[in-house]
């Protein structure tokens, strides 16, 4: 499992736009790079990222190889009811990882 | 920058930083390719200038990770908000740098994240509004030469 | 002459400065890094050497090797008793007459208390432990203890530091005591006060340790590196510790 880091504010008002901060462990290959023995390493990334909010998908985004290692990613969503943010990161050699965070709104 | 002469560089730079920063590029993207990629966003609409914003400094220390915001005016309502987010870029291997979906739900119509650059280069952020217009905006980069890298 | 002058403009703001620099002019790189990097250190929602401190916080309690025993078992909670801790290394140990930098100590405890395989040198584990004990230091002076044993160490430290080396015939004092400050290649020459390790450095696109990077500046003057763990990277880690005392610790840093 890689680790993640994901910062979203445990309680909010209703309506308030929260910063959500999704940091996760990966390194992120290019496919353009040579290895010790002169070939290219293999592609290994992560080229998907999404966030739903009590099972809706309120964030997703598509990535390429220009992302930088270890990717980061802050964007922000609307405080709608209490519940759980999801995030889901998935990609190459079937990487697939999820975090959950609860939010109280109030 | 004044250091543009390329031995003057390498030899400043122990001829080590030269070498490892340059990777293998077996497939460089240039200006066409670029364009291509803002077409297949676009679908071949213009992209016009303002309402969106990107945010990169003008000078980055390393082109490993490269932080970048961008931020789209936007009231982010049912009728009136940004669909997605692109990056474009015109050195690295490929043009794509990501794609984001976003929505009323979204609140603000930022994104923030940190990129590689693989040389000094000009960057396009593209927004996709509910009302079918597209916007853009570039921001020049220099990735200054790191003196002392691993190798 | 404009160096001098830098240096007192820098003495000057260093009187009301945060703890990144002392009043003498030597401050953290930190300072001269730019405004985004400096952001990406000081987030820790977006400071990727927070990823390695929360490795070592799981490994911190984590059961292993024969002794079935955890960090937490012998040394409870590390908020508390690390506090200070890596400020402090490389420290003195008398039963074995040397000197043993923080990661050092750490590859012992695991081998001689908990009695579990080695933890190699950067290894991801040995890397995460390290930085999870020096991040309870973020904050916190660097203050080198006084130590006979420790006194001598960094004194070979030193004179490693000011003995020209490699085909480019350069001491580590040529850059970073003389020309520091300088450009060199387009990036400025830093003081090089290992106030942040181990740190996130965007080059490596990894935490790595402070053996690391001087490894690195020797392959940088085309001299041989000693290999990890050598007296002679302990003792210059114990003479920089010394050369940065009263800087703040800022593990996990940030750098280029």
């Amino acid at each position: 499992m890689a680790r993640a880091l994901v910062n979203v504010p445990k309680t909010a008002k209703r309506g308030e736009i929260v910063d959500v901060k999704a940091l996760i462990s990966h390194p992120m290959e290019t496919g353009y790079r040579p290895g010790p023995n002169g070939r290219l390493l293999a592609r290994d990334i992560i080229d998907r990222f999404a966030c739903t909010y009590n099972g809706t998908e309120v964030f997703a985004i598509d990535l390429h190889p220009a992302m930088s290692a270890n990717p980061y990613l802050a964007f922000s969503v609307v405080a709608t009811e209490s519940g759980t943010l999801t995030m889901t990161w998935s990609g190459d050699k079937g990487f697939r990882q999820s975090e959950t965070v609860a939010i109280e709104v109030a | 920058m004044a250091e543009r002469d390329p031995t003057r560089r390498a030899t400043l730079a122990f001829g080590l930083g030269a070498a490892a920063l340059v990777v293998v590029r077996p497939a460089r993207a240039d200006a066409a390719r670029r364009d291509a990629a803002i077409r297949a966003f676009t679908g071949g609409a213009e992209a016009r200038a303002g309402r969106i914003t990107l945010d990169l400094p003008p000078l980055v220390e390393n082109g490993n990770a490269a932080p970048v915001t961008v931020t789209v005016e936007s009231p982010m309502t049912e009728a009136d908000h940004v669909r997605r987010i692109a990056l474009v870029n015109e050195r690295n291997p490929e043009a794509e740098v990501f794609t984001a979906r976003l929505g009323p739900r979204s609140g603000r119509a930022t994104l923030s994240t940190r990129i590689r650059l693989a040389d000094t280069q000009r960057i396009t952020a593209l927004a996709e509004l509910s009302d079918g217009t597209f916007w853009q905006d570039s921001a020049d980069v220099i990735v200054t030469l790191a003196a002392c890298v691993e190798g | 002459m404009r160096a001098s002058l830098v240096v007192a403009v820098l003495a000057l703001a260093g009187l009301l400065g945060p703890p990144g620099r002392a009043a003498d002019g030597r401050r953290s790189d930190a300072e001269a890094m730019s405004p985004a990097l400096r952001a990406m250190q000081q987030d820790d929602a977006a400071n990727p050497g927070m990823l390695s401190v929360l490795d070592g916080e799981a490994l911190w309690s984590a059961k292993a090797g024969g002794a079935g025993r955890s960090c937490a078992d012998c040394h409870g909670d590390a908020t508390v008793s690390m506090k200070g801790v890596a400020a402090r290394h490389p420290a003195w140990d008398a039963g074995r007459g040397s000197a043993v930098d923080l990661a050092g100590r750490i590859a012992l405890c695991r081998t001689e208390r908990q009695d579990a395989a080695p933890l190699p040198p950067e290894s991801p584990d040995r890397l995460a432990l390290t930085t999870y004990v020096a991040h309870q230091s973020r904050g916190m002076p660097i203050a080198p203890p006084d130590d006979s044993g420790l006194r001598e160490t960094r004194a070979r430290g030193r004179t490693l530091f000011t003995t020209r080396i490699g085909q480019l015939n350069l001491s580590c004092a040529t850059c970073h005591d003389d020309l520091a400050g300088r450009r060199l290649g387009g990036t400025p020459i830093p003081q090089g006060h290992p106030v942040g390790y181990p740190l996130y450095r965007l080059e490596w696109q990894a935490t790595g340790s402070l053996q690391r990077r001087l490894r690195n500046c020797m392959t940088g003057v085309r001299a041989e590196p000693y290999p990890f763990d050598a007296p002679e990277l302990v003792a210059l880690e114990a003479y920089l510790m010394e050369r940065a005392a009263g800087l703040a610790m800022e593990t996990p840093a940030v750098r280029p």
